[in-house]
């Protein structure tokens, strides 16, 4: 199975580096994933898209459309590009400890 | 991930067959070209078989001891099950018509994408086992023993398939290749072989109804954004119900429509398109999926998430159904539908309450798709439409290939198409209608992690687009299925860059005029309109 090491601990993740158990996920394993995605450091603006995503997450069980990532971070979906160059869908939700969406998507 | 190459590169398809026979060459799992295994804990929430930990880079697949035994006692069950198949595996006589029809062929070169070498590899072991010349005559007979490399050879060509059926449009025989991958598939799924872009959504579908995994409260709170936009764009605010009994109507769009981009776009018009008209129709939390992955499983499978469609129905009292912009969700309605979960004897023949059109074509399914019941519309002269809102775009329609292939909706969406739009240019003859190209991400295999074969498989198509795009200024591909909405727009992003994707009723709710609109100034997607009073300026 592939893990991520952070702070000397494994991680589980999927084959393209989603962690497995949301209960792992902190800060420190947050800027771990984030610099797989381009991204090198969080800040605060990162930080408001991941924890929309989160807390999104925790009350839905899913990932928000995107459109609404949009409407409700008050980002543009270019300055979202700009955070995440990987994109909402992939290197935000990665970041932010949500697993990889599938289906007609 | 695997990087994907530059596309002057993947255009470098070598047509040549390698040197060896085609028996003894293995598989070469390149990565880009192949999909990650099923998730242990999806396979368990369906009660699937042989659930672990394995990648198909692994020496060793971590089979059952008895893998062998199950695999051919599978088979044997299912050629005296499936008449089809007993005869798909006799009849083939090479003549090679199919080989070249193949968009996975055509993108990739490879022989063993050709129909009939990939309906070989099931029906080499099928004559080993199952035919008196197979036994006595072996390899002369063209039969081979089954071997794990066999079974690794299925796993990668049945999962680079796509089931679209266009060689089986130009068979002689009619033998239908996606019925052999479909039958493969359900071999494999026997010993744990399947891919997590299937088996997580069929799990999905199974607990919460669709293939996201969306709740109830996360539907409702999706269909709300859609009608708040839909409410900021046109002035007009749409009240939805979900769940409610007595309702005429239980209307199902596939649900990566209520979930991605340009998805959404169309569901919006299709929302904008049933309020307008005062359609008595409910939505269901519990039915919130047309799609049905199961197809891409097994026939047990299938029917067993299917099952929900007429379960609601009859719960909720209506009198038929409304299917969105879904295509594989066509197939397993007009092929199985009727037999499988069937007979809807508590459901009526569909007539439209708006125009009386009575649907007498589905009266044994009692569903009918919404491109019938627009067009319906439009003809009867029931809705007012304005084409010049879509003037930004020029149009041309994919289509996609289940509703086509398999339910014959060819004029419907073209009608549509004509009514809300200008500018509307068709591809090439032979890749369109009955003849079309497969987006090549379907039957499940739309996933990042194939994207090399994705963008392979989805060339010939593309290719089409270009043409148009080229000819035309084409800068619109239109299609009626959610997963060619959601792999058309990297394959078009990849081969033929400034030409956007998008669902037939994001056009027609761009065109619709509504009773109480405010004056359109921004199409679905926020963009300025441009109107003929523009011009007039």
């Amino acid at each position: 199975m592939p893990f991520i090491e952070v702070n000397g601990k494994q991680i589980e993740t999927d084959e393209d580096g989603f962690i497995v158990n949301l209960e792992d996920w902190n800060e420190d394993v947050a800027l771990a994933l984030a610099k797989t995605e381009q991204v090198e450091e969080l800040t605060e603006d990162h930080w408001k898209v991941v924890n929309y995503l989160k807390d999104y997450y925790k009350e839905y069980g899913i990932a928000p459309m995107v459109r609404k990532v949009v409407k409700q971070t008050g980002f543009s979906l270019k300055e979202i590009y700009e955070l995440f160059p990987t994109g909402p869908a992939k290197g935000a939700c990665k970041i932010a400890g949500l697993p990889k969406p599938t289906g007609c998507v | 991930m695997a990087k994907l190459p530059k596309p002057d590169q993947l255009l470098n398809i070598d047509f040549r067959p390698p040197k060896t026979g085609w028996t003894e060459t293995p598989v070469d799992f390149r990565p880009g070209t192949w999909l990650y295994p099923g998730k242990p804990e999806s396979l368990q929430t369906v009660g699937l078989p042989n659930p672990r930990q394995w990648s198909p880079e692994d020496e060793d697949w971590k089979l059952p001891e008895n893998w062998k035994e199950i695999i051919l006692e599978g088979l044997r069950e299912r050629l005296g099950k499936f008449r089809s198949l007993q005869l798909f595996m006799d009849t083939c006589v090479r003549c090679g018509a199919c080989a070249d029809k193949c968009h996975f062929f055509l993108g990739s070169g490879d022989p063993k994408n050709m129909p009939v070498l990939r309906a070989e590899l099931l029906r080499s072991v099928y004559r080993k086992d199952f035919t008196t010349a197979g036994k006595i005559f072996g390899k002369i007979a063209g039969a081979r023993d089954l071997t794990v490399d066999v079974l690794k050879e299925w796993f990668y060509y049945f999962f680079q398939c796509t089931e679209c059926r266009r060689c089986s449009v130009f068979c002689p025989y009619g033998i239908d290749t996606a019925e052999i991958t479909m039958i493969a598939r359900e071999l494999l799924n026997l010993v744990g072989l399947n891919i997590d872009w299937i088996v997580t959504p069929v799990a999905n579908c199974y607990m919460k109804g669709n293939h996201l995994g969306i709740q109830p409260h996360g539907l409702v709170d999706s269909f709300e954004m859609l009608t708040d936009d839909i409410a900021d764009i046109t002035g007009v605010q749409i009240e939805l119900s979900f769940n409610r009994k007595g309702a005429e109507v239980l209307y199902i769009p596939p649900s990566g429509d209520v979930f991605a981009n340009p998805g959404t776009f169309s569901l919006m018009g299709q929302l904008m398109l049933l309020h307008e008209i005062g359609l008595d129709y409910t939505l269901s939390t519990y039915a919130s999926e047309g799609g049905n992955f199961g197809l891409f499983t097994s026939h047990e499978m299938m029917k067993r998430l299917n099952a929900k469609m007429y379960a609601e129905a009859k719960r909720l009292g209506v009198k038929w159904i409304l299917g969105g912009e879904c295509g594989h969700m066509w197939r397993v309605i007009n092929q199985y539908m009727d037999t499988m979960n069937g007979p809807a004897d508590f459901l009526e023949v569909p007539v439209s309450p708006i125009t009386g059109t009575r649907f007498d074509h589905a009266k044994s399914t009692k569903m009918i798709h919404i491109t019938e019941f627009t067009a319906d519309l439009i003809k009867n002269d029931k809705i007012k439409l304005d084409p010049s809102r879509n003037d930004n775009y020029k149009v041309t329609f994919h289509d996609s290939c289940n509703p086509s292939r398999a339910m014959g909706l060819l004029e419907e969406p073209r009608y549509i198409l004509q009514k809300v739009c200008n500018n509307f240019y068709e591809m090439p003859e032979e890749t369109i209608r009955e003849k079309t190209f497969c987006c090549g991400g379907g039957a499940g295999l739309g996933a990042d992690e194939n994207m090399e074969m994705r963008m392979r498989g989805g060339f010939p198509r593309a290719n089409a687009v270009r043409y148009v795009h080229e000819k035309h200024g084409v800068n619109m591909l239109s299609c009626i299925c959610a997963i060619d909405r959601a792999v058309l727009p990297p394959l078009m992003h990849y081969w033929v860059p400034n030409v956007d994707v998008c669902g037939v009723h994001e056009l027609v709710g761009n065109a619709l005029v509504m009773k109480g609109e405010k004056k359109r100034e921004e199409n679905l997607r926020f963009e300025p309109i441009r109107t003929e009073e523009d011009e007039d300026v």
